[in-house]
C-alpha cells in the first residue's frame, strides 16, 4: 500500500501527538498547535526541496481551513482554492478535502467539490491514528490527486491555464 | 458606468422571477396537493375496505405474525442520509404508518440521482429532506415528519444532531427508538455511531458498497454488540479481485436494485426490531453476484478506540450480572460467537491467513466476509517517519502567524 515515493514523502512530514479533536477543548489546541508544527516543517521543507505546492490557514478554532493548492504541467502553473472543515470526531476521521471549483468536473470527486480519497489515503489514515495530521492528508490525500487528475483534466480541456494567476504571490 | 443600472435591471428581474417561483411552488406542492391529501386518520383500523390505507398492514396481526401492529405508530425512528437507501427506507416506513420520523441529509436532488428510487426529476435542484417531506406527506398524512438540513459531521451542527436524537422522540420527548444510518461515508457512519454510544442509543448501520453488487445491515446496540468503531468495516467478499477492479474516472457506481434491497432489508429488520417480531440478525451481509447473504453475530471489542464503547460495554456488563437466573445462559453465550440462524450451515474458522500484525485484532469472520482494511495490533507507524513534533513553547496564534508568513 505505501510504495516508495509515498515513504519518503512521509519521512518529510513530522508525527503528532496529541489525540484530540474539536470538542476537546484545552486538548484542541495542544492539537492545532502540533499541526501548525508539523505544516510549517513541512512547507519549510518542500520550499527547500523546490517542490512548495500549497499554502493553508485556518479559523480561529482551527475547525476551518482554507488556502491555495497549486500543480505545474508543461511549465505551466495551475492554482486552485482549497478548503476543508476539521470533522467533529477528527482525528479519527480524516479531513474532506475539496477543491470546489473542479465540482462537476471529475467523477473523482464527491459532491461539493470533495475530492476522492477512499482508496489511496483513507485506509492508511486510518492505520496511523492519531499521528497523522493535515500535513499528512496533503501529502498523501491532496498531492497524489491532483498528481493524478490534474494532467489529465488539462489534457481533456476541462481545466486551462489562467495567465493572469501565473506571478501569483503563491511563487514568492 | 453602465453597472449600476445593469444591477439594478438584474436585481429586477431577480424579483420578477422569484415571485413567479414562489407562485409556481405555491400551486404545486402547498394547494393541489393539500387537496388531494386525504385528511388524517385518528385511529389505525383493520377493517378491509379500499378506503383503509392500513388494512393489510393490520392484517399480520390476524395472520398472527404481529401481536400489536398499531404500536408503529408509537416509534420515532431517525433516519440519517436520505439518499439512495434512506429516501426507500424513509418511503417504506411512511407507508407503513410509523409515529415519526426525524430525517436528516444536506445535498439536493440532482439529475445523476435518478437511476436510483424515490426522488422524481422535477424535484431536481430541492434539498433532498425538503423534496422527501413533500412526496412522504402526500403518501401518508398521518406520519409526523422532522427534517434537517445540514451535515451532521461539522461542529456546527454535532449538538444539533445529537439532541434531535436525544429528544426527538414523539410520545416522551426522550430518545428516538431507532436510528437507521444510511449515508455514504465513513466520516458521518462514525459521527452516527459516536453519538449513538454516549447516548446508548439502538442503531442499524446500512451500505452498498461502490461497486453496487453488495450491501449489508448491521444492528449496533452500544455496548452488547460491536460499534461501528470495534473494528474495521466488514465487506462481503465478491470473488472479483479488488486489482481488477476497473477505477478509472469514477468513484462510485449504483443500482435501484441494490439500494432497494438493501433498504428492504434495513426496514425488514427496524420493523422486527420495533414490533418485536422474529429474530434479528447483528449483521446481515448481500452478494448481488453470487447470490449469498451471510448473518454473523459482532461482538463487541474490549479494546475499542471509542471510550464511550467501553463505558456502554462495562455497562452492559453490569446490567447482565445483575439480572437473575436466565442471563446465567445468555452470559455463557457471550463467551462465543453464536449466530442467531445458520440455515446455510455457515461455520466460523480461524482466520489462519491473518498476518502477524493482524492477528490481534482481526475477529474470525463468517465466510465470504472480510474486513475493509487491517489495523496494526498496536498502532504503529507503517512508514518511514520516525520524527514526532517537539513541544513547543509559542503560542497557537505565533504559529498561525508563523504559517501565513511563509
Amino acid at each position: 500500500m505505501v510504495d516508495a515515493s509515498t515513504k519518503k514523502a512521509l519521512a518529510q512530514i513530522t508525527l503528532l501527538k496529541t489525540k484530540a479533536g474539536p470538542r476537546d477543548g484545552e486538548l484542541w489546541v495542544q492539537r492545532l498547535k502540533e499541526e501548525y508544527q508539523s505544516l510549517i516543517k513541512y512547507v519549510q521543507n518542500n520550499k527547500e526541496a523546490d517542490n512548495d505546492w500549497f499554502r493553508l490557514e485556518s479559523n480561529k478554532d482551527g475547525t476551518r481551513w482554507f488556502g491555495k493548492c497549486w500543480y505545474i504541467h508543461d511549465l505551466l502553473k495551475y492554482e486552485f482554492d482549497v478548503e476543508f472543515d476539521i470533522p467533529v470526531l477528527y482525528p479519527t476521521t480524516a479531513p474532506e478535502i475539496a477543491i470546489p471549483e473542479l465540482d462537476g468536473k471529475t467523477a473523482k470527486m464527491y459532491r461539493g467539490g470533495k475530492i476522492c480519497l477512499t482508496d489511496h489515503f483513507k485506509p492508511l489514515w486510518a492505520r496511523n491514528v492519531p499521528r497523522f495530521g493535515i500535513a499528512h492528508a496533503m501529502a498523501l490525500g491532496l498531492g497524489p490527486w491532483l498528481a493524478v487528475e490534474i494532467p489529465d483534466l488539462i489534457s481533456r480541456g476541462i481545466v486551462t491555464h489562467k495567465e493572469k494567476d501565473s506571478g501569483g504571490d503563491a511563487s514568492k | 458606468m453602465e453597472s449600476p443600472e445593469l444591477i439594478k435591471n438584474l436585481q429586477a428581474r431577480v424579483k420578477e422571477l422569484e415571485n413567479e417561483l414562489k407562485c409556481l411552488k405555491s400551486s404545486n406542492s402547498a394547494a393541489k396537493p393539500a387537496a388531494e391529501r386525504r385528511g388524517k386518520i385518528a385511529e389505525m383500523s383493520s377493517e378491509v375496505v379500499d378506503s383503509n390505507p392500513y388494512s393489510r398492514l393490520m392484517a399480520l396481526k390476524r395472520m398472527g405474525i404481529v401481536d400489536n401492529y398499531e404500536r408503529i405508530r408509537d416509534f420515532t425512528v431517525a433516519i440519517v442520509g436520505i439518499g439512495g437507501v434512506g429516501s426507500v427506507t424513509a418511503e417504506m416506513l411512511t407507508r407503513c404508518g410509523i409515529g415519526k420520523l426525524i430525517l436528516f441529509d444536506y445535498d439536493k436532488v440532482e439529475l445523476a440521482n435518478m437511476n436510483r428510487l424515490f426522488f422524481q426529476p422535477h424535484q431536481a435542484g430541492m434539498s433532498k429532506v425538503d423534496a422527501a417531506v413533500n412526496t412522504l406527506q402526500d403518501i401518508n398524512p398521518d406520519v409526523c415528519i422532522e427534517a434537517h438540513n445540514y451535515n451532521i459531521t461539522t461542529m456546527a451542527n454535532f449538538d444539533h444532531f445529537k439532541n434531535c436524537l436525544k429528544n426527538g422522540n414523539l410520545k416522551t420527548d426522550g430518545q428516538v427508538d431507532l436510528v437507521l444510518c444510511c449515508v455514504d461515508n465513513f466520516e458521518a457512519r462514525m459521527t452516527v455511531n459516536i453519538v449513538c454510544n454516549e447516548i446508548c442509543q439502538t442503531w442499524f448501520e446500512s451500505g452498498v458498497s461502490e461497486n453496487a453488487v453488495s450491501g449489508h445491515i448491521q444492528l449496533v446496540k452500544p455496548g452488547e454488540t460491536a460499534c461501528f468503531a470495534c473494528a474495521p468495516p466488514l465487506v462481503v467478499a465478491t470473488q472479483i479481485d479488488e486489482k481488477t477492479l476497473k477505477r478509472e474516472g469514477v468513484c462510485a457506481a449504483s443500482l435501484p436494485t441494490t439500494m432497494g434491497i438493501v433498504a428492504g432489508f434495513l426496514v425488514q429488520s427496524a420493523l422486527k426490531y420495533l414490533l418485536g417480531f422474529g429474530k434479528v440478525s447483528a449483521y446481515l451481509g448481500y452478494n448481488a453476484l453470487e447470490d449469498f447473504f451471510p448473518t454473523m453475530a459482532l461482538q463487541p471489542n474490549p479494546q475499542c478506540d471509542d471510550r464511550y464503547c467501553l463505558e456502554q460495554q462495562a455497562s452492559y456488563q453490569k446490567r447482565l450480572s445483575e439480572m437473575p437466573p436466565e442471563p446465567v445462559k445468555e452470559a455463557k453465550e457471550e463467551e462465543q460467537i453464536t449466530h442467531e440462524e445458520n440455515d446455510w450451515d455457515i461455520q466460523l474458522v480461524a482466520d489462519d491467513a491473518a498476518s502477524e500484525e493482524t492477528a490481534e485484532v482481526t475477529p474470525t469472520l463468517a465466510p465470504g466476509l472480510r474486513q475493509a482494511y487491517t489495523l496494526p495490533a498496536e498502532r504503529t507507524v507503517c512508514a518511514g517517519a520516525e520524527e514526532s513534533v517537539e513541544t513547543t513553547e509559542q503560542s497557537l496564534d505565533e504559529l498561525m502567524a508563523q504559517m501565513k508568513g511563509l
